[in-house]
């Protein structure tokens, strides 16, 4: 399954080595990994908790996996999703893409995180020492997403 | 209250004669005290666009949370729409707030 949205963590190094499995055109495989931080606009943060749309969170991300596709030439691409309540130090999000090529397979990841983090219905609200607040998306993650606009 | 998980509930879409399936979420969920609703569809709420118009004009919190700055977008049957996206019975409509996965 290249697009997975779960409450368990996951095993960066068993889902890469699956992603490439045997396939000896892969020569690189480039991969980001998102990890909840204690502290976010000021404040101190001490767990996360984070909804999404279920029917359609899978679609979105699978829509953002094709384009990388198609955009381009890579061998196959994984994200994974964690949901629910997470503390600093978790490991909230996992792209990994593989290809033949350094430049494809990094170029193709930041795509994918970019295109997530602007289109994939994701929420996160946060619990804070004043109380809990659902997160402010930031124009900066707009802007990287529209780099990739043509 | 954590209600995270009433939205976690996706409701099949009925192709129902004349009812809308809608959905609030994150932010707009707390902000209106629901997350879903049907609704009778009519010739006043026959598209997108026309149904955030309808919810707005209920006043309170729904003026202010669907007023037509607030960075608000629809999905219609789980794809993002317009405001002229139309709608169909069965339809499922979800109001969204800004994502900040990742």
């Amino acid at each position: 399954m290249p697009v997975r949205i779960q409450t368990e963590d996951f095993d960066v190094s068993a889902e890469i080595a699956t992603l490439r499995g045997r396939n000896p055109a892969v020569g690189a495989v480039a991969s980001f990994v998102g990890i909840v931080r204690d502290v976010n606009a000021g404040e101190r943060v001490s767990e996360i908790t984070l909804e999404h749309y279920p029917g359609m969170t899978h679609r979105a991300l699978q829509d953002i996996v094709d384009e990388a596709k198609a955009r381009w030439d890579i061998v196959d691409v994984l994200v994974i999703h964690r949901i629910g309540a997470l503390r600093p130090t978790d490991q909230i999000v996992l792209v990994a893409v593989a290809g033949a090529h350094r430049s494809a397979a990094f170029e193709a990841c930041e795509f994918v995180m970019d295109y997530l983090k602007t289109r994939a219905p994701f929420w996160k609200k946060e619990q804070t020492p004043a109380g809990s607040r659902w997160v402010d998306a930031r124009s900066s993650d707009d802007a990287a997403a529209e780099r990739w606009v043509r | 209250m954590d209600d995270s998980d009433l939205a976690q509930k996706s409701r099949p879409s009925e192709a129902q004669a004349g009812i809308i399936d809608i959905l609030y979420f994150a932010r707009l969920r707390e902000a209106l005290g629901l997350a879903s609703e049907r609704m009778p569809l009519s010739p006043t709420i026959a598209t997108a666009g026309a149904l955030r118009a309808h919810l707005q004009a209920r006043g309170g919190a729904w003026a202010i949370e669907l007023a037509g700055d607030r960075p608000v977008r629809i999905a219609v049957n789980q794809v993002i729409a317009g405001a002229e996206t139309p709608l169909h019975a069965g339809d499922e409509v979800a109001f969204l707030p800004p994502v900040t996965g990742g």
